[in-house]
């Protein structure tokens, strides 16, 4: 048996490690990444809830956000390529203009 | 007994991938890390029984997601980082306020201890339960989701591809 809150606390952690890195990361595929693993801690927060209520929802809920996650990695990752591709670098304090 | 220590060692491993992660300079050492994370929380979603979730967590994301990542460092030929200077303003001012945050973070957590206990396998999700409940509840959803799903790869194909050669005007100066 183990309590729901020890869930919730580690999809808290991975949430604050993912913010944590967005912040202080400078490569543009490393903050992409931290943003993913601020998803993951979303959805082990919505299996544990879902847990808890004994209720299916979250978890189909959680199908729908890996779907929408691999359409926003599909997504970012040509716009990742499309940005090296005129400025030659990853470097997001190279990239301040968003034109391209 | 068994899903506690079951938890503590695979949440371990999963909070050590994802330290790594900001550690690591590297962007392959991190996609690597992230791996970690999500093949440990796949343990997670099977320790409170979501079967299909846990599965689909290693086909989609552990694998094509992370698939595509890594493909695309060695694509760009990412090398290791650049530390730059943050502002000093971020400085004085993040770290009182990330420290407050937590701190609010952590009382409201012992506050409330009293959550309901789970135990192992706690709400079998099956594939076949979830399908059902995905194509009969969640069927407006799930079509929503699949034109998003459509949209994104033709969206990415226009943003990945090369730009358009200009047509050669044959010159005629000699």
């Amino acid at each position: 048996m183990v309590p729901i809150s020890y869930y919730l606390i580690l999809s808290g952690i991975l949430f604050a490690c993912g913010v944590i890195g967005f912040l202080i990361k400078r490569n543009i595929i490393t903050i992409f990444m931290s943003i993913e693993l601020m998803l993951n801690g979303v959805n082990l927060s919505f299996v544990a809830f879902a847990a808890q209520w004994h209720h299916l929802s979250g978890q189909v809920f959680v199908f729908f956000v890996m779907v929408v996650a691999a359409a926003e990695a599909s997504v970012g990752l040509a716009i990742i390529i499309a940005v090296f591709r005129t400025r030659e670098t990853l470097n997001i304090d190279q990239v301040n203009l968003l034109k391209l | 007994m068994l899903h506690l220590v079951l938890f503590l060692v695979f949440g371990a491993i999963c909070v050590a991938g994802a330290v790594n992660l900001l550690a690591q300079n590297h962007p392959i050492s991190s996609a690597l890390s992230l791996v970690v994370v999500m093949a440990s929380l796949a343990v997670e979603y099977l320790l409170l029984g979501a079967e299909f979730v846990a599965a689909v967590q290693v086909i989609v994301y552990a694998g094509a997601v992370m698939v595509l990542f890594v493909f695309v460092i060695m694509l760009l030929n990412a090398g290791a980082e650049e530390r730059t200077q943050g502002s000093r303003v971020a400085l004085v001012l993040g770290i009182p306020g990330v420290l407050a945050g937590g701190l609010l973070v952590a009382w409201v957590l012992v506050q409330r201890t009293n959550t309901p206990e789970v135990p192992l396998g706690a709400l079998p999700g099956f594939p076949k339960t979830i399908g059902a409940l995905l194509f009969h509840q969640f069927l407006l959803p799930f079509e929503v989701t699949s034109i998003l799903v459509l949209i994104a790869i033709m969206g990415a194909v226009v943003l990945a591809s090369r730009p358009e050669p200009k047509m050669k005007v044959p010159e005629k100066e000699s």
